[in-house]
């Protein structure tokens, strides 16, 4: 059951990151990456982290991507329009693309130890209370600096965003 | 297959059928409450008092000719009526609509699925809602449709923030994120409940919670998405049939999700005003009782002709409705239920007291509204909620 439910979010996962990038109008670029959150807050979920599965949709597929498409509204982006690729781009596409697959493979297989397989359900620290606890004692100062880092992110967006005084 | 999917495939049937059939009843309750008040009858043709309006309502959206402008966006269009009542569909699956209890030897709740992060599970999946409404305004290439969209976007985006602000602070109180346990934590009487329990009632978080939940579900006085003098539908202008009514019923379907969401996190969820042992389990007998009563001496003082059938008939099912209550063998699952539903119904009804009675927000309003004083209202409630939980 959980392997099925696995197979078939992870090629809803893949197939919707293709469409983001295979997609010409932008709208359709970001219902397919709302799909790729989406399912991956299924994964979280299936390995067990069911804090963190709720977080992503809340905040990746919720909020986040809610502005994308809100700003894609606003300024009411149209398709764009598909140019000849360039003699550069049919030549080393394909070779560039497999290089990047096989160093991806070959750092994953170097990382992470042979015969430790990911177990579903395997994460016990998901629940609310764990990662909450986590937040405050193990990882008490990133995560006040991160706040930090946010609060100076959100003073330089009013900064930007104020209008000019005469 | 084991006892456990077939249990839990009856009750979503159940629910889901009770759901939509409550939902078209809403409507019928909404025109009337709304013609009352302003001094019509409301629907009265379909049926005694109209109450076979909400069928006829149906067959005539089912049988409708469906129309697909030659310019929409077609994939976008057709998605965006889904992804609005399906989102709004899920969010009720994780609402306990009473205690655990046993049917034919078997314990089960009287809810789909008890999550242990059920109130994040619920934010997530309305803020998954928006999309219905900002794709079906732009995916219609109509610019009503697309000012709709964008205000409802932004509309929503904004008024998500003091809604969970002001959900977080009776979590503080309670300590949990399951929605059972919300309620078991409040149980007892009515000084129990997060609304005014100690150490601080939470009064200014229910009502920042009940003006949030008006603007999530576009209803009057935040109804600017579909503002009919300016925007002619806003975002369902070009949708008609059965999508049309698809967004018709998220919006009703997300007002009972806000209603039992502000029955189980502030008001005590399906627990009496006062204990069993001081007679609360007579209350809702003497409430039909008198309005049995009420209808029989109308039935016997006709006002007009039809009355002496219809009321008393209607006084008839009160009167056997008090009955069952104070049977014994129900009492178990019909009073959480009967609160559950007085509960919610009570918020229900100040939903439809509001549209009938106020007027329409413009729109720097609402957004001025929503962040220089909902937000933080809302934040300071949350801090000082939170020095009083920690203090005592």
């Amino acid at each position: 059951m959980d392997l099925i439910l696995f197979l078939i979010f992870a090629i809803i996962a893949v197939v919707s990151a293709v469409n983001v990038v295979v997609q010409t109008h932008p709208i359709s670029s970001a219902v397919s990456l709302i799909g790729v959150m989406g399912s991956l807050a299924v994964l979280y979920l299936l390995l067990g982290a069911e804090f963190i599965a709720a977080a992503q949709v809340i905040v990746y597929a919720g909020a986040v991507m809610v502005l994308f498409i809100f700003v894609i509204l606003l300024l009411n982006a149209g398709a764009e329009t598909k140019r000849g690729r360039s003699f550069m781009v049919q030549l080393l596409g394909v070779p560039l693309l497999i290089a990047l697959l096989g160093l991806l493979a070959f750092f994953v297989s170097r990382l992470f130890p042979r015969g430790v397989s990911v177990r579903f359900g395997g994460f016990t620290g998901g629940t609310a209370q764990a990662v909450g606890k986590a937040l405050f004692t193990t990882y008490l100062l990133p995560f006040e600096v991160t706040s930090l880092l946010i609060l100076i992110a959100i003073l330089g967006a009013i900064v930007l965003a104020r209008k000019e005084l005469d | 297959m084991d006892a456990f999917v077939v249990i839990s495939l009856i009750k979503a049937a159940v629910i889901a059928f009770v759901l939509l059939t409550a939902v078209a009843y809403l409507q019928w309750v909404e025109r009337k409450v709304i013609a009352h008040i302003q001094l019509r009858m409301g629907p009265y043709r379909v049926g005694p008092h109209g109450l076979l309006q909400p069928l006829a309502d149906v067959i005539k959206l089912i049988t409708k000719e469906d129309m697909m402008p030659s310019y929409v966006n077609k994939p976008i269009y057709l998605l965006a009526p889904f992804i609005a009542v399906s989102m709004s569909l899920l969010s009720i699956a994780v609402i306990p609509f009473g205690p655990t209890i046993s049917v034919a030897g078997y314990q089960t709740g009287m809810q789909l699925a008890d999550l242990n992060i059920g109130v994040l599970y619920i934010l997530a999946v309305s803020s998954m809602g928006v999309y219905g409404v900002a794709l079906a305004g732009w995916a219609s290439n109509n610019k009503y449709a697309l000012l709709g969209g964008l205000r409802s976007s932004a509309q929503m985006i904004s008024y998500e923030i003091p809604m969970a602000l002001a959900i977080a602070s009776p979590l503080l109180i309670s300590n949990t994120l399951s929605l059972k346990e919300l309620v078991a934590t409040q149980s007892g009487s009515v000084l129990d409940w997060n609304v005014l329990h100690r150490p601080f009632p939470q009064i200014i978080a229910f009502l920042i919670f009940l003006i949030a939940g008006f603007a999530e579900t576009n209803r009057v006085p935040f109804d600017l998405p579909e503002a009919e003098n300016e925007l002619v539908a806003g975002f369902h202008t070009e949708y008609s049939s059965m999508k049309f009514a698809s967004f018709f019923m998220a919006e009703y379907l997300n007002m009972v999700t806000v209603s039992s969401l502000a029955t189980l996190l502030f008001l005590g969820g399906w627990e009496a005003p006062w204990p069993a042992a001081k007679g609360s389990n007579l209350i809702p007998s003497v409430i039909f009782l008198v309005a049995g009563l009420t209808a029989l001496y109308h039935a016997a003082h006709p006002a007009r002709r039809m009355d002496k059938y219809t009321l008393a008939a209607f006084g008839m099912v009160f009167l056997a409705l008090a009955g069952v209550f104070v049977l014994p063998i129900v009492q178990s699952w019909l009073l959480p239920l009967f609160w559950f539903c007085a509960k919610a119904g009570a918020i229900l009804f100040a939903f439809m007291w509001v549209r009938g009675t106020l007027p329409r927000f413009r729109y720097d309003q609402l957004m001025s509204f929503a962040w220089k004083f909902l937000f933080p209202v809302a934040m300071l409630n949350l801090l000082v909620t939170s020095f009083l939980v920690a203090w005592f």
